[in-house]
Formats: structure tokens, sequence, C-alpha cells
């Protein structure tokens, strides 16, 4: 249900980086391989919709996003998108549960707080809803972004380097708990890396 | 509560509250100053226009025409001098003289003046009784409402005036007033007068004895029961009102021309002293504006700099399903939300410091200022710090609005 044909990308001043097609199945579980500069960020960003492409088509839930208009474009990736970046650029003005209504709110859909609950006990957060992001650890730091990510019940979810800051242990806490997390909410997952500690956990490997 | 725009941009501006604080603070004391000025101007300019309603000129004595009107309209200065009664009198009959009040200035009690005159004058200020009844007999006196409040007069109490205006003046032991009236609150220098006839004046200070009344002649208008005859007796000045246009142009010229008198018009007279007092006004409003211009650079700042930190949240939103507009409001809406702050508080700060003034030095409580009566020009304040707030923020939300998700995303 995500399926690209003849994508490319050139940064200015940069000779233009090609990507092979693609297409990936609702539901299953991607690694994107290669090492810093072979374009996995700008494959992920253009498969999220956050960068527009400049040749061939992304076709995403029957949805061509390169011909909608920014503001379709905003508003798509709001509703079917989680995103997990390698921080977890939480919003440190807002409480957890804010951040969390944050995502329905600018996706415009509605906030519901069951919801908030639902996912926030999922993750084991369930006491964390009025805490200040910035009293959370670094790993309960990354379950509320995962939390964000997944509140919508988005249809894909597009993680960037999610474990390369952390050690083994934790590494295959997060990676465990985002497949669990995205079978659960029947999402793909779509996990851009160079971290090789993950190559066991995955099936499906897009190599750049 | 559910998220929305503008628990968004709160939450902000509450994640750094030095920042915002000192940002509101700053241009609250400009609007504060705005504020003070525009009460205390407004509602000097009414006063002086209310006290001189009616009054087209004032005759006394040679001297500054300013301190004439300053001292039988106003009643904050000394009188320049005493006139003939009888050149007065000769000025009353003028053609182009439609009424004359004759005032007699000179004794005060506890502060507040006492003035010798006629029930014209009463007239002329509209003014009505609160209880009692106006002064009748010599030595009868009608109090204003600010006078039996402060100097605590009611019915039948009897005081005796000093010289002058302080309370330490010589005082006229062997003649008593006696209180026959208080005037209701009529917001006008009556409030702070005792009213009395021009021969309790004399009487007073000696001069009236009933030999005088006895000659032969006519009449005074303006001293009934008093004969021509008694060409000695002075008062301090008279106020006058035009029978027709012709007089503006004629009658000072000829006063000022052909007698000893003075003629000075209150209203070109209290232009001139707000030309003078307006060079400190608009130093003060200058003083204001700069203050206003540093706070709406220190709100540019603010929100340029918390831009770059926020750069990586602006990305995010977008990512989130914001849309461009989304942010840019939420930028302009933080910057005129500061301002609305900070000139809400400064309107109260005006309207406050007004107030411990009006509670803490006397002077100002004998002028009537009121702290708590609000002008149109406050709402302007409040619509022109709205716009400030939205010129300070335009280029740090163009700047939100222009936000490159995928550069800042992809931390490069």
């Amino acid at each position: 249900m995500i399926e690209t044909s003849g994508v490319g990308y050139a940064y200015p001043g940069q000779p233009p980086i090609a990507f092979g097609n693609l297409s990936l199945a609702s539901g299953s579980h991607w690694l994107l391989l290669g090492e810093s500069g072979s374009g996995k960020t700008t494959l992920l960003h253009l498969l999220g919709g956050l960068l527009r492409s400049q040749q061939g088509h992304i076709n995403v839930l029957g949805t061509d996003i390169a011909k909608l208009s920014e503001t379709a474009l905003d508003r798509f990736r709001g509703q079917h998108y989680g995103f997990i970046f390698q921080k977890n650029h939480l919003i440190t003005a807002l409480s957890v549960r804010h951040n969390l209504l944050l995502s329905p709110y600018l996706a415009g859909l509605p906030q519901d707080d069951l919801r908030v609950a639902e996912v926030l006990s999922q993750l084991g957060l369930s006491d964390k809803a009025n805490a200040r992001v910035n009293a959370l650890s670094y790993g309960q730091a990354q379950r509320v972004a995962i939390a964000r990510a997944v509140l919508n019940r988005p249809a894909v979810i597009l993680a960037d380097e999610p474990t390369s800051a952390l050690d083994d242990r934790n590494c295959d806490k997060v990676i465990d708990l985002l497949l669990e997390t995205s079978d659960r909410h029947k999402a793909m997952l779509v996990v851009a890396t160079h971290d090789q500690r993950l190559k066991d956990k995955f099936k499906n490997r897009i190599n750049l | 509560m559910y998220m929305n725009l503008f628990l968004l941009v709160w939450n902000y501006l509450k994640a750094k509250p030095l920042n915002t604080a000192l940002n509101i603070f700053l241009l609250s004391l400009g609007i504060a100053v705005i504020t003070v000025l525009l009460l205390f101007n407004n509602q000097v300019q009414e006063k002086i226009a209310s006290n001189a309603k009616g009054i087209d000129l004032v005759v006394g004595a040679k001297g500054s025409p300013l301190q004439l009107i300053l001292s039988s309209i106003f009643h904050i200065d000394f009188p320049t001098g005493n006139i003939k009664l009888i050149e007065a009198e000769r000025l009353r009959k003028h053609r182009l003289v439609k009424k004359a009040i004759p005032l007699a200035l000179g004794d005060s009690y506890l502060g507040f003046r006492i003035v010798g005159t006629n029930r014209d004058y009463v007239t002329g200020y509209s003014a009505v009784l609160e209880t009692g009844s106006w002064w009748k007999k010599t030595l009868d006196v009608t109090v204003g409402a600010t006078v039996a409040e402060k100097a605590k007069l009611k019915i039948g109490d009897t005081f005796v005036s000093a010289h002058g205006l302080t309370t330490d003046g010589h005082a006229h032991e062997e003649n008593r007033y006696v209180v026959t009236g208080i005037m209701a609150r009529n917001n006008s220098v009556l409030d702070n007068l005792i009213l009395t006839d021009i021969k309790s004046i004399w009487k007073v200070h000696d001069q009236l004895s009933l030999a005088d009344t006895a000659s032969q002649g006519g009449i005074y208008s303006l001293v009934p029961g008093l004969m021509t005859t008694d060409s000695l007796r002075e008062i301090t000045s008279l106020l006058i009102q035009y029978r027709n246009p012709l007089a503006v142009i004629q009658l000072p010229r000829y006063i000022n021309t052909n007698s000893h008198l003075q003629a000075a018009a209150p209203a070109f007279e209290t232009a001139r002293l707000f030309s003078i007092l307006g060079v400190g006004v608009d130093v003060l409003r200058g003083f204001a504006g700069v203050l206003i211009l540093i706070s709406g650079l220190s709100i540019f700042i603010a929100l340029y700099n918390s831009l770059k930190e926020r750069r990586y949240d602006l990305a995010i939103m977008r990512s989130m399903g914001a849309r461009r507009r989304l942010l840019l409001t939420a930028i302009l809406l933080e910057g005129s939300l500061l301002c609305v702050l900070g000139s809400v508080l400064g309107l109260l700060m005006g309207h406050g410091s007004l107030w411990i003034f009006t509670h803490t030095v006397e002077a100002s409580q004998k002028a009537g200022l009121q702290s708590f009566v609000f002008y149109p020009e406050e709402a302007w304040l409040l619509v022109s710090s709205i716009v400030l707030g939205f010129l300070c923020s335009l280029l740090p939300a163009l700047e939100a609005y222009r936000t490159d998700i995928h550069k800042v995303l992809a931390g490069n």
C-alpha cells in the first residue's frame, strides 16, 4: 500500500540519488539500511511526505502524495503517518498529555482522553499523563514519542534512527516496543538506520 | 483542557516566565505613563472647561493675566490686587456686558478660600444645596461639598477666617462666620469654596460701617444695599459674560487701554498655560513612546530567539499535520498576547497609580481628579498594542511559516 516508481532526488550541487521501485504491503515491517549519506533519511522523508519528490510517483493508500497541495499533504500526513525521530523532539513547553493531544489536534481529528490513557497504559506510562516532559527519563521520553506516533492509529509509522543513541539493552527494548506497537495498530513500520543490531529483528530490508 | 492554539501559545509563554514577565512589564510601564498622562490631561482640561464655563472675561487689577485667571476662576493663586467697586460698576453698565459677577477674595479657612460674591456666581455653575440655605445676612456662609467634608463643617458651625490662603495667616478673631448651607457636590471649583456676600469680607476687614449705607445717591447693582457715593469700596475682580460676539474683540481692548483695570480671557490664558505645560507632557509622552518601542523590540528579539530553539518543535508539528498557516498564526498570537497583557497591565497600573496619587496627595483631591474614569483613547491604546504585537511578531511568524521540515528534521 506504499508503491513507488522512478523516485529520485537531487540536492543542489550533488549527484542525484535514484531509488529503486518499492512495494510495501500494509502491516509489514521494513528495515531501511544504508551508510550515512546514502539517502536513508531522504527516502524516509519522501515516503512520509516531509519532502517532495522531484520525479516519479509515490502512492500511499491509493493517493499519489506528490499531487497533493501543501495543505492537503499536511492533513494527509497528520492522519495517516506516525513519525519517530532519533531525538524525541517532544514539545517541552507542554505536559505529556498535551503532547499526545497535539497529535489529533494538528491532524484535525477529535481529541480523546480515553485514547490517550489507552496508549499510555500500553506503553507503561499511565502515571505520567500530567508529568512535564523535562521530568521524564530518556527512555520514558522515547516511549512518549512512540505513543504520540501511534495515537492517531496511523497506517504507516516511519522511524529515523530510533536506536542509534541507545545501549544494547535499551535498543532491544525500543525496537521490540516499536514492533509490538505497530503490530497492535496493524501499522506498516519502516525503520531507517545504519544500526546493524536491528538486522535480525526484521525480515524485510531495503538496502541503499 | 483539550489542545487548542491558545493553550499551545500560552504554554510557550509560561515555559519562559522571566522572559514573558519582563516583556509584559516593559510594555506596561510605557502604557502606564501614557495612561496617567491621558487621565491627567483630559481631566484637567475638562475641569478647566467646566470651571470657566460661561465666563468670557475676568477683570481685575493690573498684573499677570494668567494670575488673574488662576486666582479668580480656579482659585489657586493669589489675586493681582483690588479694583475700585465704582469702576467695576461702571463696567457693569457697559452695553457689551451681559452679566457681571463681583468677587472679593483674600481670606481662607483651613486652606479653603472664602469668596465674597453674589448669587449669580452659583447660578453660573448650576449649583444646588445639599442642606440648609444660601447665605442671607452678612457673615452667613454656604460651603462646598469638599469643604464640608474635609473641614467637618455642618449647619450652624461658626469659624474664624485667616488672612491669605494658608492656615497660619493672621486670624480675624472678632468676626465669626456662620455656616447656613452646604452645597451638593458640583464637580467644579465650587466644591472647594466657602461662599458669602461681599459685605462679609468688608466687615471682617473692618471696612464696613453702617453709616456708609446711609448716604444719598444710587445703589450699587453689584452689591445690593450699598450707595454709589461710597466710592472707596474695593473688590478683587469681576467675572464678565459678553452680550454678543462683538465684545470678544472690543471689550478686552476697551478695558485694557481705557482704565486702571486689566481684562483677561480664560480661553486664551488657559490655552497659553497648556502650551507651557505641554512641553513637559510632550517629554513624558516621548519617554513613554521610547519605552513602548523598546518593549516592542524586546518582544521581537525574544520571539526571534525562541524560534531558533523551537525549530524542531515547529518541524515536528508540521510532520504531525500542522498547516503552515497555523504556525504563522501561533507566533502572531504569541506576540499579540504579550502586548495585550502588557497594555492591560499598563492601563491598570496607570489608573492604580493615579488612585494612589489622589489618595496620598491632598492637592490632587482638591483638584478633584478621578482615577477610575475611562476614556475612549484607552480602547485605542489597546488596539494599537495589538497592532504592535502583530508587527513585532510578523517577521518571526513568517520565519515559522517558512520552516523547511525536511532540512530541520534531517539535521543539516
